[in-house]
Order: C-alpha cells, then structure tokens, then sequence
C-alpha cells in the first residue's frame, strides 16, 4: 500500500498529528521524570545520611557570602553585617527574602514639612 | 456526518489562519515563550522546595547557638551538661565548622569537623570520611575538587590561624549528585579543625539538641532560650521554612523580572483578540452570507483559540522541561549564582505538581479562547449585508 505524502493529508489531520506527537513527549517526559525520581528515591537515602552525619543545615546554592552559603544559621541583620557601614552588595542577598516582620506592626511615618510661624525655622 | 461537519470548519479554520501566517506565527511564538518562562519558574521553584523539605528533614532537630553583642559567637561545651538535664532532651553533642577563604582562587569554602567516621559505603562519596582523631585527612566537595584540580590522594594546604600551612591528603571526594549539599565542603578532624581555627578549648561553633519526642522540640527551645538567655535556639522546621520563603522569593523575583514581557503579550492577546479587523468582520459576512450558521461561525472562532493557545502551551511545557531538567535552568542561573566561585551543578530531580500544570493550563489556554470567542459572538450577530459593506 502506498503511503499518502503529508502534502495530501487534510490539515485537520497534520494538526492532529502535530498536537498527538506534542502531547506524546509530555507523556514521555513524565515517564522519564518518574524513573529519574525513583532512581533520585534511592540516592536520597545517601543524601540524608550525608545530612544526618555532618549535620547539615543548608543546601549549597550560593558560597559568596556567609549569609548566603547559611541563610538559616544567620542574623536578622546580616546582610550589612561585613564590616562597619558596609552595603550590601552580593547579587545573591537581593533574591534571599529579608524575615516577615509584618507582625511587629512598624511604620514609617513620614511628616509634613512645616516652618514655624513665630521664628521661622524648618520643622 | 457530524464529526465530518467539524473537521470540515476546523480545516477551514487552518486554512484562515496560514492566509495570515506571519502574524498567527508571531503569536505563537510570544505565547510560547511566555508559557516556557512561567513553566520553567514553576518547575525550578517546586523542584528545589521539594528538595529541601526532603533532604533538610534529617538535618538536626534542634541547634543551640550563643549570641554575644547581637552576633553569633562560640559556645561554651559546659552548657551540653545543664541543657542535657531539661526534661525530654536525649543527646547533646557539640558542632565544629566554619568557613575558609581561599585566596588562591577567591573561594569560600565550608570547613566541618567529621564527629563520626560514617558513610562507608554511601554511593554519593568516593573513597571515605576522616576519622575524628585522624589527623592530616579530608573529604571533599565535587566544587572544592575542581576548583583546586584535585583528585584522591592528591595533598593540599590550608592556612591555619597562626599563618603556618597544614597539608592535607584527600581520602574522599564527594560525587556531584550530592553538589547541592556539598560542593564547596572540605571535612577535617575534629582535632585538626581546633588546630587550624585555633579554637580556645572547651568551645564549639554551637550545640546540637537531640530531643526524645520531636513535638517537645519546640518548648525544650523555649527552656533553653529562658534558661540562657544569650544563646539562640534553632528548629528544624524553621530550617525548612526559611527554605520555602527562599524559593518563594527568588522565583517570584525572577517572575518580576519577566512581568514586562507578560503585560506586552497580555496586551497584544487582549488586543488581538477584543477587536476585529475589518478583514475578519467581512470574512465573517460572507461566510454567513454562504450560508454558514451563527454557531458554525463562533465552532471556527473556537477552534482559532484552541490552534493557537494550545500549540503554545504544549510547546512551551517541553520547552520549559527541557529547560530546568536537561539545561539545568541555564537562563535563570546569573540570578541564582551571585558571585559565587564555586557552585553546584544543578541536577535537579524533576519534582512535578500536576496542580500547577493544570492552573498555568488555566490560566493561559481559556482566557485566550474565551477572548477569541466573545467580540466574533457579537459581529456574528449582526447582518451580514452590513458587515460585508463595512
């Protein structure tokens, strides 16, 4: 028998064709994704043991600066804590969240800028 | 006949749609890209919370730190005695490490003393761990290990705190499966780390608690925060948590950087979508003057929608796969990386939730047929004499 080229085929059909293949290798890949875990489930036994023995703490995602090679073993502050009026300046601290200090309830208040009628200085 | 009837207007639909090729094209290639970049932030972000929580769960129950003028300081061992006689505590046992700059390379490594001379046959760790009072030994890191070109048996120095140099032979070396744990880690001696550090005697870096019933964890934090007022207690779960608010934070940081890009394909679907050109109200027109049926009409506007969005959306999840598990989120790393000199290789396991693939398809692929739709309802409606006059 011989097969119709794709220049004959109906377009519905090449675009059913299209999304079939499309959602094939998304069952593909999660096949694969489960594998991959299954295989991960084993070498996670290792990484705790790892963790348990050395007692970690932190995942190495950043090793710049200490704050951020240990986000949870470190100050409140100690994103300016380097050296007397240092900035902060590791890319890295822009994308670690400052702690939710929402339930402390502080606000900056900001006044309006008056001068004083009797001698005229700022206030 | 049925079926017929709708392949029949669906074949139409393709035929409309490659008569504008170059701006349906357009389309699908902004829409993609828009889809990879959500689906990558959302990969990356769950794969690395599920990570953490699964890994950080065997880190330690409960640290004790000492904090002197508001920084974290060395902690007396003599406390292990009076914190081991509050009800519910099992072991304490003390913790040595800290860090080490290398100026050779401008690296900051992690020093940690072994206390136990464990993983003997863990498959992440080539070779071994030094013995507590080995001296002169060390295990290191997949990044340490590259960075220094080093590989087992090779000998390296490090500085002490004195200035004198200490050699090290390399007994193990860490597989990079377990880099996002210990890339930049060199473990020492217990003995050897008091030596380099110069650590005063009878002090550590901090105290580890051991509890008997892990729901007491945190009230036996509380006694000890009352009891000694300067030191800090810290909960395993504030460990995974403070993990969480990390990843939540970078990946809604990374999702700002990219807001831009989506208000402009939001603005280009809306504006595609809510108004038609007047080539399309005429095609519109004559196709109801053929005698095609106000249903057919809106049959062919819904399969524009679904062509479109549902292209884009399947492309754009294996993009974004492909992305963050074969390319190891390569376009996101400058963010995540910093200045670091040694970092891990990302080999994240691919963690998937399905409820966020069903809310991005949400998200996306209905609002985008559903704009298609509602303004080709409302010219279908009108008579096609109008429509074809303009």
């Amino acid at each position: 028998m011989k097969i119709k080229s794709f220049k004959y085929l109906r377009k519905s059909t090449l675009f059913f064709l299209f999304i079939v293949l499309n959602v094939a290798i998304v069952v593909v890949l999660l096949i694969k994704s489960g594998s991959i875990l299954s295989e991960h489930d084993n070498l996670r036994k290792d990484l705790e043991e790892i963790v348990r023995t050395l007692h970690l703490t932190d995942m190495v995602l950043s090793t710049d600066a200490r704050y951020t090679r240990h986000p949870t073993q470190s100050d409140l502050f100690s994103a300016f804590q380097d050296y007397p009026g240092s900035i902060e300046h590791f890319p890295t601290g822009s994308v670690i969240a400052p702690p939710d200090f929402t339930s402390i309830g502080t606000f900056i208040k900001v006044h309006k800028f008056q001068r004083s009628a009797t001698t005229g200085e700022h206030r | 006949m049925s079926l017929e009837r709708h392949r029949n207007i669906l074949d139409y639909t393709l035929q409309a749609l490659l008569r504008r090729k170059f701006k349906n094209i357009g389309i699908i290639i902004v829409f993609t890209s828009m889809i990879s970049i959500l689906g990558s932030i959302i990969f990356l972000s769950y794969s690395f919370k599920r990570e953490a929580t699964l890994i950080l769960n065997a880190s330690p129950e409960l640290i004790v730190q000492r904090v002197m003028a508001g920084r974290h300081d060395l902690i007396q061992i003599s406390l292990m005695k009076d914190i081991l006689e509050i009800p519910g505590v099992r072991k304490v046992e003390p913790r040595f490490w800290g860090y080490y700059y290398d100026s050779l390379i401008k690296a900051n490594y992690t020093l940690i003393a072994a206390n136990e001379a464990v993983l003997r046959d863990n498959r992440l760790l080539k070779g071994r761990l030094p013995d507590p009072q080995e001296n002169n030994v060390t295990a290191i890191g997949k990044g340490v290990a590259d960075a220094r070109l080093l590989d087992l048996g090779d000998m390296f120095s490090l500085q002490s705190a004195d200035g004198r140099w200490i050699e090290f032979k390399v007994i193990g070396v860490f597989e990079s499966e377990s880099d996002l744990l210990t890339s930049d880690l060199i473990i020492i001696s217990t003995r050897d780390f008091k030596s380099l550090a110069k650590l005063p005697d009878g002090m550590a870096t901090d105290l580890l608690v051991s509890v008997r019933n892990k729901v007491e964890a945190p009230t036996i934090a509380k006694k000890i925060k009352e009891r000694f007022p300067d030191t800090r207690p810290l909960l395993r779960d504030e460990i995974i948590r403070t993990y969480d608010a990390v990843f939540g934070w970078r990946s809604g940081l990374i999702l700002i950087c990219f807001i831009g890009a989506l208000t402009a394909f939001i603005i280009l679907a809306w504006d595609k979508a809510m108004g038609l050109s007047a080539e399309e109200k005429k095609e519109i027109g004559i196709l109801k003057a053929i005698g095609w049926e106000t249903s057919d009409v809106l049959e062919m506007k819904f399969w524009e929608g679904l062509i479109v969005s549902l292209t884009s959306f399947l492309t754009g999840i294996i993009l974004a796969y492909l992305h963050v598990f074969f390319l190891g989120a390569s376009l996101f790393a400058p963010a995540l990386k910093g200045w670091s000199i040694i970092y891990p290789s990302f080999r994240l396991a691919p963690f998937i939730n399905p409820y966020q693939i069903a809310t991005l398809l949400a998200i996306t692929v209905v609002p985008y047929i559903a704009s298609t739709i509602i303004p080709s309802w409302k010219v279908s409606i009108t008579d096609p004499d109008e429509l074809m006059r303009g």
